[in-house]
């Protein structure tokens, strides 16, 4: 097993006693082996337990670790140290507000999943009794993709739009509102679109794709907002074009 | 929130681009042989007009030019706003009156053929 000095540049903040973030540079004797989280845990274990950032599972399953490993949106525990140089910069996801250190708020994101719906909404009450419902498998297939998502964010730390525009929705919430639209059990849809179709919604992506590009679970999300905004444009035609099909 | 009206420009955009991806590089290759005088009966001048003048290929002339002026205008907005001109509204209002020209000139000059 190999060993490699890397010089592991951090962003640090403390809100009590920093005005603004800054850098500190860390000497870490990483085995080739390790993924930057490592890394990071051998700083926090043994050079300075104040470092702040948020981990889990380490592997990548809970979506935690999200940050910018030489600027680009990453989990830790799914960057390889042997796949960089000697200097590696770490910092907290882009586009989100720094909480400290490593820790960003996530708020914003959880309140923009949360109005979508992300849930199955049954089409009729169904008692227990009924059984559950039925599926096939070229109806899971569907949106199987989609269910991938671990909520990590670093789509949203990709997403050029959502720097721009707060108030986007953005990649993952909509990916996940698409997912349960196409669900052959959901009958949420309407209810959904009211939200995902706005201008806020889907209209403020201008598919740069670099959610897909960095998305770790392969979830796609600027494929999913494609097809919403075709969804989106049928429906706009069908109310606007011929109202007397409207329910 | 409401629902957007963006699906009108879009849906030209999404036609549009399906439309020229298909139809665009096959016209810029015949218009090309037809230039270097490999010209089959079929594209003679004559014949095209005769195409033209009939309500079907004015219809299609129509169609064709029509998706991606609105193709070009929608694309050209996306494209400014990605190099960092933050003007939307004026560019949009630009880009679709400059589509909406184009779309009435192409109506013009078809009827009088």
């Amino acid at each position: 097993m190999s060993e490699r000095q890397i010089q592991l540049e951090v962003l640090r903040y403390n809100p009590e006693t920093d005005s603004e973030p800054r850098y500190q540079t860390y000497s870490v004797p990483c085995m080739n082996e390790w993924v930057v989280l490592d890394a990071l845990n051998y700083v926090k274990d043994n050079l300075d337990p104040t470092l702040s950032y948020r981990w889990s599972c380490h592997m990548a399953v809970c979506g935690s670790c999200g940050m910018m490993i030489n600027g680009e949106p990453k989990l830790a525990c799914k960057a390889f140290i042997h796949e960089y140089t000697d200097q590696v910069r770490v910092e907290p996801m882009a586009n989100f507000p720094i909480e400290r250190d490593l820790v960003t708020s996530v708020e914003d994101f959880i309140a923009k999943l949360a109005c979508v719906k992300p849930y199955l909404i049954p089409k009729s009450d169904q008692p227990v009794s009924a059984g559950a419902f039925q599926q096939s498998p070229a109806e899971l297939k569907k949106f199987k993709q989609y269910t991938l998502c671990i909520n990590c964010m670093l789509c949203y730390a990709a997403c050029p739009q959502y720097g721009l525009v707060p108030e986007f929705l953005g990649p993952a919430a909509i990916s996940m509102a698409h997912r349960y639209n196409q669900d052959s059990r959901d009958g949420g849809r309407d209810q959904r679109q009211e939200v995902i179709a706005s201008d806020e919604g889907v209209w403020e992506c201008s598919f740069v794709g670099a959610c897909s590009e960095v998305c770790p679970k392969h979830v796609d999300p600027a494929g999913a907002l494609q097809q919403v905004k075709v969804a989106s444009t049928l429906d706009w035609y069908k109310e606007h074009l011929m109202p007397w099909m409207k329910k | 929130m409401a629902k957007s009206n963006k699906p009108i420009f879009w849906g030209l955009f999404a036609a549009g681009g399906t439309v020229t991806a298909f139809v665009t590089p096959a016209l810029a290759l015949v218009t090309l042989i037809a230039a270097m005088r490999y010209s089959p009966d079929m594209f003679t001048y004559d014949a095209i007009h005769v195409f033209a003048a009939h309500w079907l290929g004015k219809l299609v002339i129509f169609g064709i030019i029509l998706l991606s002026l609105w193709h070009a205008a929608h694309r050209t907005r996306v494209t400014v706003h990605d190099f960092g001109v933050r003007a939307d509204s004026l560019v949009a209002i630009v880009v679709y009156a400059l589509a909406g020209i184009g779309t009435l000139l192409t109506l013009v000059y078809l009827l009088r053929i």
